[in-house]
């Protein structure tokens, strides 16, 4: 029985949290939050020269070949971070699509910029508010060339090559898209988190190279999101314990009534459940990170129950987490807000909980039939 | 990562499966009927054959020293061990408060006679233990006792009562906390014995609990004498032993952890027809299955991270703290749920018309003592608050006053 990570990955991730304690203060999210540029580009600069974007890039296209394990540590790093910086996108979505979806030559040519973080990456699929439908799509990829509008682009102010959910024939196919052709428009957005600068892309006849087999895409794409789901997972493991981090610092700092608020059982309870939540999504994140990492065919039940575990975690720890600190918990100033919004945006980054719980129970049936 | 058993591992459980595949079918039993004294007899009778069966094979008390009719083996190889038995039906709670936190006890704070005497016998299912701690007016607060024992030259007297005492009825020996000075405040001023049930004056009422059975008791002590040499640490000192105790209470507890089984769950929503249709096709109904699927698979992978410390030779995280708080709860959820889905009839508990042989209705009566005993959900939020967070204790009125001027209540 060993599910724990090894000495050497709990080396790479003590190491991670040391460069973003450092490099990504919530000061860095807040920057970019209040700002215009797309992402912290000097901490992107930093993340690619360290190789985490190429972590689990085979070294043939650029990457370090470490593992999905390693990028597990890093994710939940990145997560506790609050990172301004496009990894989830770039390469949770991105460059896995075309890593599993790829021609060789697809490969030789996006994966070591992605892997070096010369050009950022992304997935577009929604058009519209609602849950995306592959019959209701509207994007189409006609003859290599792209028509259509994808809304909520994560990272999509910043990209330059996106991966795009389009109707090809009477099926979904996955276009590739160098944002930098003629016929792309790209509209900064405003969001829930804006730490993370989400746009919408218009195509209108911009050329574009398929992604895999023509009309087969849908199927394809749910796979990648599962893969992405675990690695956001782990992003929000972060993030809901940098929450109790907080709350806990200032529970017992904060006097009222005499004595410390973290004297009060009703926050120390409240503290109690987001450990226990947050304790919970770690677990199931963990064995997430085992399927993932060995290709398992219990992956997708594994990455539906690590993301609908672990979007609970970070969504209670940052909202108990505000209410822990108070009225300096709801200024602009403070950064209690920053988590919220982050715990927002992971959890509609690849659709909602109630879709990913749906998704499990569906595996559970296809189980239990077999 | 993996899920894997060391090569030493690997060849203990199959030497356990081994000798459970050849041994424990014989002590199949279904559960003890508390309500029917003749069949709750005959229960215990197994409990105990089949307790020293495992004895005999080895597996009784893995990880005991040798001298004491352990194995000298692993906790690993303890929890191997426990998984393999799982899958047979056979009468081991008897057993669990005795060598889970007793006879652990004894083995602390005990002589070396007292460990000669009483370890053997229980490893052999020979004797029975149960702990006499609660009383009315004390439970999370156990330190508010107020069962008297004063000093008679080398013996004490006991007069008191003890509650919610759970198989009293069946046991040979009984771990006591007493008070023995009330002009201490209440963690001092404590004595702790332990007794042989069947000394004069002690009587043994059982309680019904709200699902029928009767495996818990009120204890009653009159001018009951207890020799001084069992006595376990000084007079006026009794908290610590006691302290012991819960630690290792904890552990058990942690250990035996009750899996909440969404499958029934699922079973029962597929055979359900709602307005709508299927049960299982319910939106609302597949939301919830999914909550409680990831909330089990979390306790489940939680109780894997610590195996993967103990297999490592490490001691477990404060991780393994949250899994009754979780599955507490939700197994009363649980019984809830299927109980609406029976709708009209969902009360029921006929076995021939109830899903599942009237299981939820069980887990519905059953769930809520899960909640109280071995410390309630909200003295384990504290714990968990206090312990891993290191948050403050609460604020007490009583640790400085004389316990005979506390206030007392109902
Ligand atoms: C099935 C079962 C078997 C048992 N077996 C045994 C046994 O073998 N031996 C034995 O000695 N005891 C046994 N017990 C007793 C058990 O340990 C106590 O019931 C338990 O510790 C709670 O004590 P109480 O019943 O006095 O409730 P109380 O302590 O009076 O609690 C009442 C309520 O107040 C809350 N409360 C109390 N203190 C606090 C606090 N500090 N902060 C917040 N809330 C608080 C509790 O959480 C609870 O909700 C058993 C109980 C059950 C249900």
């Amino acid at each position: 029985m060993n599910l724990d990570f090894s000495d050497d990955q709990k080396m790479l991730k003590d190491q991670a949290r040391k460069v973003l304690s450092e490099k990504s203060p919530p000061g860095a999210n807040r920057a970019v939050l209040e700002g215009t540029a797309p992402y912290d580009a000097k901490l992107w600069a930093q993340v690619g020269e360290l190789g985490w974007l190429g972590c689990a890039i085979p070294e043939a296209y650029g990457g370090l070949g470490l593992g999905y394990l390693e990028l597990c540590v890093i994710a939940e790093e990145l997560g506790r971070a609050i990172a301004p910086v496009p990894v989830s996108s770039s390469i949770y979505l991105a460059a896995e699509a075309i890593l599993r979806l790829g021609t060789e030559e697809q490969k030789q040519a996006h994966l070591p910029r992605l892997a070096a973080g010369e050009v950022v990456g992304t997935l577009a699929l929604a058009e519209g508010v609602g849950v995306p439908r592959p019959e209701r799509l509207e994007t189409r990829l006609e003859g290599g060339r792209l028509t259509g509008r994808k809304i909520a682009v994560p990272d999509g102010l910043g990209a330059g090559l996106a991966v795009v959910a389009a109707r090809e024939g009477q099926g979904v196919s996955i276009a590739l898209v160098d944002l930098s052709e003629k016929g792309v428009g790209r509209a900064a957005e405003r969001s829930i988190d804006p730490s993370r600068k989400s746009a919408t892309l218009t195509f209108e006849g911009a050329r574009a190279e398929r992604l895999g087999p023509a009309g087969e895409g849908w199927a394809e794409l749910q796979a990648v999101l599962s893969r992405a789901a675990v690695l956001v997972a782990f992003e929000q493991v972060g993030g809901a314990d940098a929450c109790l981090a907080i709350a806990r610092d200032y529970a017992l700092s904060r006097y009222a009534f005499g004595r410390l608020i973290g004297s009060f059982q009703a926050i120390k309870h409240k503290l109690a459940d987001m450990y226990t939540h947050t304790e919970l999504a770690r677990s199931n994140a963990y064995y997430a990170a085992w399927a993932l990492s060995t290709d398992a065919p219990e992956l997708p039940l594994a990455a539906a129950s690590a993301r609908v575990s672990a979007s609970h975690a970070f969504d209670y720890a940052a909202k108990e987490m505000l209410q822990t600190l108070g009225g300096m918990g709801i200024t602009w100033e403070a950064d209690g807000h920053l988590y919220l919004r982050r715990a927002a945006g992971l959890r509609l980054l690849l659709g909602a909980p109630r879709g990913w719980k749906e998704r499990l129970v569906r595996e559970l049936e296809r189980r239990n039939a077999a | 990562m993996n899920f894997d058993d060391t090569p030493e591992e690997a060849a203990f459980r199959a030497e356990a499966r081994d000798w459970l595949a050849r041994t424990a079918p014989k002590f199949v039993t279904p559960g003890p009927d508390e309500a029917d004294d003749a069949r709750e007899a005959a229960y215990i009778r197994r409990a105990k054959a089949w307790q020293a069966a495992k004895a005999e094979g080895g597996y009784a008390a893995i990880t005991w020293p040798k001298e004491f009719g352990g194995r000298g083996g692993r906790p690993i190889e303890q929890v191997i061990y426990s998984q393999e038995e799982r899958r047979y039906s056979v009468p081991s709670g008897p057993f669990q408060i005795g060598l889970g936190m007793c006879v652990p006890t004894v083995m602390t704070w005990g002589d070396d006679a007292a460990r000669k005497r009483f370890v053997g016998p229980a490893v052999r299912g020979e004797e029975i233990w149960c702990q006499l701690f609660s009383e009315p007016a004390a439970g999370s607060d156990l330190a508010g006792i107020r069962t008297r024992s004063e000093k008679k030259g080398d013996e004490w007297i006991v007069n008191g009562q003890k509650v919610w005492t759970s198989g009293a009825h069946y046991s040979d020996w009984g771990i006591l906390v007493t008070r023995s000075d009330p002009s201490q405040p209440k963690h001092k001023g404590l004595t702790f014995f332990y007794l042989d049930m069947k000394s004069p004056g002690v009587e043994v009422r059982p309680i019904q609990q709200i699902w029928g059975g009767a495996n818990f008791n009120e204890v009653y002590f009159n001018d009951v004498r207890i020799p001084d040499s069992q006595r376990f640490g000084a007079p006026g000192e009794g908290w610590k032993v006691a302290l012991t105790m819960l630690m290792h209470e904890r552990l058990a507890i942690s250990a035996g952890q009750v899996t909440t089984d969404v499958k029934d769950f699922f079973e029962l929503a597929g055979e359900i027809e709602l307005e709508t249709g299927p049960a299982l096709e319910n939106a609302a109904v597949r939301e919830q299955i999914a909550d409680w699927y990831v909330r089990s698979e979390g306790l489940k992978f939680t109780t894997y991270r610590a195996l993967t410390a103990l297999s490592r030779g490490e001691t477990p995280g404060p991780e393994g703290s949250i899994g009754k708080v979780v599955s507490a709860p939700q197994l009363q959820a649980l019984g809830t749920l299927g109980m609406d889905l029976g709708d009209m009839a969902g009360g029921l508990t006929e076995e021939d018309v109830a899903p599942l042989k009237a299981a939820f209705q069980r887990a519905y009566l059953f769930a809520p003592g899960l909640r109280i005993a071995g410390g309630t959900d909200e003295i384990l939020r504290n714990i968990v608050a206090e312990r891993v967070l290191g948050l403050p204790p609460d604020i007490r009125v009583d640790k400085s006053v004389a316990f005979n001027e506390l206030p007392v209540g109902r």
